[in-house]
């Protein structure tokens, strides 16, 4: 069977907030939340109250950088003074450890800063060519519900979304 | 007289119009500025030219003087940076709502302001073909960086808070990216459209971005305490009369945040004016940023009486003697002004009726800064002019060369903000959006009972369920 990516434009959060609590308590047969995408010129946390809870990998990408700034640049510094940055010490240690854990916190923040925009770029899905159903109009005051769901659907949320004062649908076959 | 921060009827469409048409059609005063900042750039650049082919004596950088203007402009620089530390990342932290439509600007200058920094120690070596010896290099070529010293710690940490500053200013860039590239044609589309890296607005953009962006707010305020504890530590980690004081890394990091404060007001000022921004740099929020630097100025002196008291009764004869020559010696003058300028001055903020008066504000602003270059200067040349040995005192006074350099990083400084603020949006679109949004809905205590609230929040239990959402 066909699938369509929909989108319906909606003037203002609440009734895209509506419309989609609409598809959470299962007015629609076989639709369900997961497939839902809110686009807005804003963020709405509040709308995880439906969406659920759908986290995010960034802090996880962050802990990992800082972790392996933070170990990686004390042994890099530790390693490279016993061997190529080798000095004259005149009696200090060669190994200086107060004035490497000031570098290794820098290194700590660098490589943590580092991770946490890679995570931002995996998990935001950056990067990517943009889906076709985009509207210019949800950077300026508009929400949209976009959705991914099959033919036999397409005609019952169209309904739906014109139950809740819906501005404008467009569908496209998904290629 | 407005006393909301943001008029809350405003049409989103009506922020994004107005934002957009700043980056097109600045007021005259715009291109003034621009023409100021090229004239004092060029005056650097001469200058710069003159100290390459000649050599460091027409600074008169020379024994005992051997650090002067280029690094007290170098910590001022370094300094001015943290203003986008404060009132992005730590107003940010505290969801100061009120920072959000300036906040993009003082980022900027967060970024510009380390950019200049970083010129002064390489003019400062002179050869600058061998600047990179600043770094950690090899040492097979009988080069040995010191890890002990603290300028090997400044090149770590100012790369550092370089990276990270820029990249959470790009992050914060990225909505509004989006914005100018639906709105943009030509060589701007394509500009945009790199930038903004594919971003929607979607639900899991959004989700991503808020996390990121906190994230790296919270790596930036102990970094930015972090910087300015190392810059200090190229001072008080000697033993020079009057460097070696232990509350010099606080003392660093409040100047820090109060010039940078003080610079803030200084360019929110010429914004408002060259971009039409009256409707968004509001003067409930101008009076909030005067407010926040007096509070950090009395910080500032706070911290000052402290360094002069410890000197005082610390029994070192020779930093006594170094402090009573900052209030009675050659230098009194500029001492005496510093400390006019940066405690006295401020409490003209105290005065609602000044905190209201933009043309007297941008001169308080100016002045402000122009005592933390001076406390700068006064850090740096006074304790070389007077150190232990007699054979070593010497009065110097900085050349037209050394001068010129530092008016024409204000140039450079100038010219890169303003070039920035006409190529990205300077207000927050999507920002200034949120923030009429959550005022306008949590003056409605139903509404206002779902806002911000998170599904981990609801699972903790500390949230009754919304009305009307109780099965959701």
């Amino acid at each position: 069977m066909k699938k369509y990516h929909l989108l319906g434009l909606f003037s203002n959060f609440d009734e895209a907030f509506t419309a989609i609590s609409d598809i959470r308590h299962y007015k629609i047969p076989g639709v369900s939340v997961d497939d839902v995408t809110l686009i807005s010129p804003i963020e709405h946390p509040e709308i995880e109250e439906i969406l659920g809870d759908r986290g995010s990998h960034v802090p996880k990408f962050t802990l990992t950088g800082a972790l392996f700034g933070c170990t990686a640049g004390f042994l890099f510094l530790a390693s490279a003074q016993a061997n190529f940055f080798v000095q004259p010490q005149g009696g200090k240690p060669v190994v200086p450890v107060p004035t490497n854990l000031v570098l290794s916190y820098e290194m700590l923040i660098l490589f943590g800063v580092l991770s946490t925009l890679v995570g931002f770029l995996i998990g935001a899905q950056l990067l990517r060519k943009r889906k076709p159903l985009y509207s210019e109009n949800v950077a300026i005051d508009q929400v949209g519900i976009e959705m991914e769901v099959e033919e036999k659907y397409i005609e019952p949320i169209k309904e739906l979304f014109r139950q809740h004062q819906v501005l404008e649908i467009r569908d496209e076959v998904v290629k | 007289m407005q006393t909301k921060d943001i008029n809350e009827d405003i049409k989103w469409a009506q922020i994004n119009k107005d934002v957009l048409r700043s980056m097109e059609n600045p007021r005259i005063g715009y291109w003034i500025a621009i023409a100021v900042s090229l004239f004092l750039l060029s005056f650097a650049i001469g200058a710069e030219i003159y100290q390459y082919n000649v050599g460091m004596g027409p600074a008169n950088l020379n024994w005992p003087h051997m650090w002067d203007l280029y690094i007290a402009t170098f910590i001022f620089w370094i300094g001015m940076s943290h203003s986008g530390t404060l009132l992005s990342a730590i107003l940010h932290i505290i969801q100061a709502d009120w920072r959000k439509p300036i906040y993009r600007f003082a980022e900027a200058m967060t970024t510009f302001s380390l950019m200049t920094a970083g010129l002064f120690p390489i003019i400062h070596i002179g050869r600058l073909w061998n600047m990179y010896w600043v770094l950690p290099y090899f040492s097979d070529r009988g080069i040995w960086p010191n890890f002990r010293s603290p300028l090997v710690w400044d090149a770590f940490a100012i790369t550092t808070y370089l990276t990270s500053s820029a990249l959470f200013l790009f992050i914060g860039m990225i909505p509004d990216l989006a914005i100018c590239r639906d709105n943009a044609r030509g060589w701007r589309k394509q500009l945009y459209t790199l930038l903004s890296l594919g971003w929607r607005g979607d639900d899991r953009q959004w989700r991503n971005f808020r996390r990121t962006y906190m994230l790296m707010a919270c790596f930036l305020i102990p970094l930015a305490v972090s910087v300015h504890s190392i810059v200090s530590s190229d001072f008080a980690m000697s033993i020079m009369p009057g460097w070696h004081v232990t509350t010099f890394p606080p003392y660093f990091v409040a100047g820090a945040l109060y010039s940078g404060c003080a610079a803030i007001m200084t360019l929110f000022i010429l914004l408002r004016y060259f971009f039409r921004f009256e409707a968004y740099m509001t003067m409930p929020i101008m009076v909030k940023t005067c407010k926040l630097t007096f509070a950090i100025a009395m910080v500032w002196t706070y911290l000052n009486l402290i360094e002069f008291s410890s000197i005082w009764y610390g029994h070192d004869e020779v930093a006594k003697e170094l402090l009573l020559a900052k209030f009675t010696g050659p230098y009194s003058p500029y001492f005496w002004a510093m400390l006019f300028f940066g405690s006295v001055l401020p409490f003209t903020l105290a005065f609602e009726k000044i905190r209201n008066n933009i043309p007297a504000l941008f001169v308080i602003s100016l002045l402000l800064n122009v005592g933390m270059w001076l406390e700068r200067w006064m850090i740096v040349t006074p304790t070389l002019s007077l150190s232990y040995h007699p054979f070593a005192f010497d009065v110097m006074w900085p050349s037209w060369v050394q001068w010129f350099i530092v008016l024409g990083s204000f140039g450079w400084f100038g010219l890169l903000f303003l070039v920035f603020v006409k190529i990205v949006p300077s207000v927050s679109m999507y920002e200034v959006k949120e923030m009429i949004f959550h005022r306008r809905h949590l003056a409605n205590k139903d509404i206002a009972s779902v806002m911000h609230r998170r599904e981990s929040d609801r699972q903790s239990g500390t949230d009754a369920p919304a009305p009307g959402l109780e099965g959701a």
